[in-house]
């Protein structure tokens, strides 16, 4: 039943746009005057197609929703999907489908785009798809099942993502472009061309500079692509991605303003020359120009829910700066990147060949504004450059820093030096100062900051900023941030820290009786476990301690993803010895491993049955084989090169003073794990610096690095202390271990630690090297209580009865596990 | 007359099966089970909380995320004072009571009736 006081809006589309129109007019109480009907001519609910490639990485389509059915019934939303609308009837304001007519009194077009299909003689052949909706992905996914190699026609933005689709399915991938570089809209001929190095060195094949003439019947594949200059290249599958057309033919056939190639006409009001009808989204032509992308769509349906609602809020075009990660390569564009728009701009650039980083500047005329920038490589110079850009602010003296490498001192711009009109979040377009208004009507935490003003919850670029922001605003207002660990425990991990060092707890329960609440949790209980054993290193397994332990730490095996373990048998410095490399094999064979050799010099035995470990420990252990530890927040390993007793180039015996280390801090536990490294001589063959702890031959000692870190987030470790003898070098990483465990955050590396550290290396120089704090003798005699109770954990449990009841698959039968399934691929054993 | 008939029946067919014993159970912690059922055999986790009003909590051993039979190997601890398991592989949440999945509603472990006969650790089928 429709009241008869309220007016009919039907929004037609339900993709990212169109669903961000429903969401603002919600806010707005616009279904207190309309009644609103939503038509989709997809089957799915709005969906997340910015990172529509993950469908192929695990993700299905009800994790990329936007939204549910139940957010449309609540808000009396009448939603109909899988209803296309087929023409909109202005005369008698009604809009025709295959079900029936609906009248209007007002129309929203969020139609969005196609993909578009170059006039290529063959491009309709079977095998040749697009990629834009989730039932393209399924098409994909099909024909993807009995080819072998795939080809994206389109080098841009949208088809790189594709061909990160077609990577996901384990294709032969390759890209073909027109024009003489992939992504010439955001980068240019240098920035191209090392993109095309990265891409290629991914596996992705980057073809330039052709234009395909025709699609024929291939010999070796399904199809053969043939170029303008007669080369040919073979492939099963062909993906179109060479960009979008508006989806206009509703607005066309009822004869709104159209442009000239297409897109309806729309004011700053989101009008279109009906003025009973909006368009908003990639169908829309503003000033002349189609934005492709998310953001200015969520602006345009901002001003289209403030036109409906009788708001202010106009769309006055929106800026372009992206910033991507494509096939996993950074690639950001801002403002004004090719300088080409710019009368007078002037060019700052830095091209790394060696690290394959490229960074350009474009900089005003007199050398005092930024107006682009443009990135491959490394986005992590974005978010500092944006600010400058869409604030306006007054480059600093030398402009170059802040696109040099970051150890060179680039400034970076703090949360106190933006003004109250800097752009925080530009997908939902929320300023500084958006975000301390909702601080001072009472926020207190970031959580509370991103549900009311929306800010990160778009693309997310803007997350590590907005957290510096809230931060930062949040103590200027002297507000306390609960830094509690979890529900149980009023306390930041340092504090418990100290509670159980000062108090002398040595068990969770009764630290939890002293001091917390409740039952614990999956944070807090590994957490104090790691607490307790880096105080008193008494056994994981003792009774006391085993229910606090993540799966690894209990069975002391690391689980993978079928539910088996691998074993990692300690190799210290990664020197092996012929008879213990037969046992290894020996035991893989007998047991069926998967066996790999690891980053950290060791091996690595997969696919064992938790019933099979401690069997498996035995006969290593029989063979002079201690744990490994791969499996806990703990010492990992010392990597070394062979140093002066094998090398014409060494300068001093690294094997031999890697084993001493490892020896030493074997059985450590931390915040989290830490790796070693100690090279023979300058050349670093064992990549020290980029561990925790690094350590490098000179001709009169050691020199020592701190704080690297390799994985998701690489960071060089920091030269800390030069030309140090051996009882030195241990007194300093004693010292400085034992200050990180006790300082740092649950699961926070050395790096991380680090770089949050106030006072930074200077200040941890004065704790560990002039031990301004006067609490050196103290970190080493902790660090000596850990050497002095270290002992085997495979050993201990083995020796127990009661401990090794607990690797029983299940407690009453010996059938092993049936859903264990394994295939053989390259001569292994892997799970099916 | 025909439900009190219906209840009955059913009353006749739930049994005891005695699974194991209580020092086959980790205090804390949870442990896995075969148990027969009409349906066939099923792993079941076995979480053992002495000294709390509810002791035994019986629910699957698969772990329907990551489609391995890993749920007994979680931590077990709390949420807001639900007992809950985390599962071992991508830490989602179960409450124990009923097998509920916290961070998915569609998500739901099924549970059984557990409890001591004397030593012995019992589940109703």
């Amino acid at each position: 039943m429709t009241s008869t006081d309220k007016q009919r809006l039907i929004i037609i589309g339900n993709g990212m746009v169109g669903h961000h129109l429903v969401e603002q007019l919600v806010e707005r109480d616009a279904t207190t005057r309309y009644d609103i009907t939503v038509f989709g001519e997809e089957r799915h609910l709005a969906y997340d197609r910015v990172h529509l490639s993950e469908y192929f990485a695990g993700r299905d389509a009800q994790s990329l929703a936007l939204s549910t059915s139940d957010y449309y019934a609540e808000n009396d939303i009448a939603l109909r999907l899988d209803e296309a609308v087929t023409a909109i009837d202005r005369d008698n304001s009604e809009i025709v489908t295959p079900l029936g007519r609906y009248p209007y009194d007002q129309l929203v077009l969020a139609t969005g785009s196609y993909p578009f299909v170059p006039p290529i003689q063959g491009g309709d052949r079977p095998n040749c798809l697009v990629y834009r909706t989730l039932d393209d992905l399924d098409a994909i996914r099909e024909a993807g099942r009995n080819a072998n190699t795939g080809v994206v026609v389109g080098g841009g933005l949208l088809g790189l993502e594709a061909a990160n689709a077609l990577k996901g399915l384990d294709l032969d991938t390759a890209v073909v472009e027109f024009a003489p570089r992939l992504m010439p809209m955001q980068v240019d001929s240098e920035g191209g061309e090392l993109l095309r190095e990265k891409i290629e060195a991914l596996g992705v094949q980057a073809l330039t500079d052709r234009a395909t003439q025709r699609i024929e019947d291939g010999e070796a594949s399904y199809h053969r692509m043939v170029f303008q200059d007669d080369k040919v290249l073979e492939t099963d599958l062909i993906v179109f991605s060479a960009g979008i057309r508006p989806r206009d033919e509703l607005a066309r056939d009822c004869a709104l303003e159209m442009g000239e190639r297409g897109g309806v006409v729309i004011d700053d009001h989101c009008l279109t020359s009906d003025p009973a009808i909006l368009a908003v989204g990639e169908v829309a032509l503003w000033n002349d120009s189609i934005f492709g992308l998310v953001g200015p769509g969520y602006q345009m349906a901002k001003a289209a829910a403030d036109t409906l609602t009788n708001g202010s809020e106009r769309f006055q075009g929106a800026d372009m700066s992206t910033k991507l990660k494509l096939l996993g390569v950074d690639v950001g564009a801002i403002g004004d990147a090719h300088g080409d728009r710019t009368p007078g701009a002037r060019m700052y650039r830095y091209l790394d060949e060696i690290k394959q980083e490229y960074r350009k500047l474009v900089v005003s005329s007199d050398g005092k504004k930024l107006v682009g920038a443009m990135l491959v490589g490394d986005n992590s110079y974005y978010d500092t450059l944006m600010q400058y850009y869409s604030n306006g602010l007054e480059l600093p003296d030398d402009p170059a820093s802040l696109i040099l490498p970051s150890s060179e001192g680039a400034p970076t711009l703090g949360p106190d030096a933006l003004p109250d009109t800097a752009t925080i979040c530009s997908c939902h377009n929320v300023t500084k100062g958006a975000v301390c208004d909702t601080l001072d009507a009472g926020a207190t935490d970031l959580g509370a900051v991103k549900a009311e003003t929306k800010a990160s919850t778009g693309c997310g670029g803007c997350a590590a900023l907005l957290k510096s922001v809230v931060d930062h605003e949040l103590e200027a207002r002297g507000v306390e941030v609960d830094q509690s660990i979890c529900e149980h425990f009023a306390y930041t991990r340092q504090e418990l820290y100290s509670i159980v060092q000062v108090e002398g707890i040595k068990t969770f329960s009764e630290l939890l009786e002293k001091h917390g609440q409740g039952l614990g949790c999956d944070i807090c209980k590994p957490a104090v476990a790691s607490i307790l054993a880096s105080c008193f290193n008494e056994p994981i397994t003792d009774a006391a301690h085993v229910p606090l332990q993540d799966t690894n730490d209990t069975f002391m095996a690391n689980m993978q993803k079928n539910g088996t373990y691998s074993v990692v048998p300690r190799v210290p410095g990664g020197e092996i010895t012929p008879d213990k490399l037969i046992v290894l094999g020996e035991v893989a064979k007998k047991y069926q491993l998967y066996t790999k050799i690891t980053g950290g010099q060791r091996v690595d035995l997969f696919g064992a049955q938790l019933h099979d470990l401690p069997d498996i420990w035995q006969a290593l252990i029989d063979a002079g084989f201690e744990t490994g530890h791969a499996y806990g927040k703990a010492t990992r390993t010392v990597k070394s090169c062979v140093g002066n007793t094998w090398c014409r180039y060494g300068v001093q015996d690294s094997v031999g003073m890697s084993q001493q280390i490892e020896h030493r801090y074997k059985g450590l536990r931390s915040p989290h794990k830490l790796k070693f490294a100690v090279s023979g001589c300058t050349r670093e063959c064992a990549e020290a610096q980029s561990k925790d702890v690094g350590v490098i031959a000179t001709e009169h000692g050691w020199n020592l690095y701190v704080c690297g870190n390799g994985g998701m987030r690489p960071r060089h470790a920091e030269l800390f202390a030069t030309d140090l003898d051996d009882e030195t070098l241990f007194k300093y990483i004693d010292r400085f271990l034992m200050f990180y465990i006790r300082t740092a955050d649950r699961l926070q590396r050395t790096s991380v630690w680090r770089e949050n550290l106030e006072g930074g290396l200077d200040y941890l120089k004065e704790v560990i090297i002039e031990d301004s704090l006067g609490i050196a003798e103290e970190l080493e005699q902790q660090m000596q209580t850990v050497i002095d109770t270290y002992e085997c954990e495979w050993a201990n449990a083995l020796s127990d009865p009661e401990k090794l009841k607990r690797f029983r698959s299940f407690v009453n039968d010996e059938r092993p596990d049936p859903d264990i399934i394994m295939t053989s691929e390259r001569g292994q054993l892997r799970p099916a | 007359m025909t439900t009190a008939t219906a209840l009955k029946t059913e009353t006749d067919t739930m049994t005891w099966q005695t699974i194991c014993s209580k020092a086959d159970l980790v205090a804390f912690s949870g442990v896995a089970a075969w148990l027969d059922t009409s349906d066939g055999p099923a792993q079941v986790a076995l979480f053992y909380l002495p000294g709390h009003d509810q002791e035994l909590y019986a629910v699957d051993h698969h772990d329907p995320f990551s489609r391995a039979n890993v749920i007994a190997r979680g931590i077990v601890g709390d949420l807001k004072g639900q007992p809950v398991v985390a599962s071992p592989i991508y830490k989602q949440h179960f409450r124990l009571e009923d097998g509920q999945c916290l961070e998915d509603e569609s998500v739901q472990l099924r549970t059984w009736k557990v409890s001591f006969k004397g030593d012995e650790v019992c589940i109703e089928v």
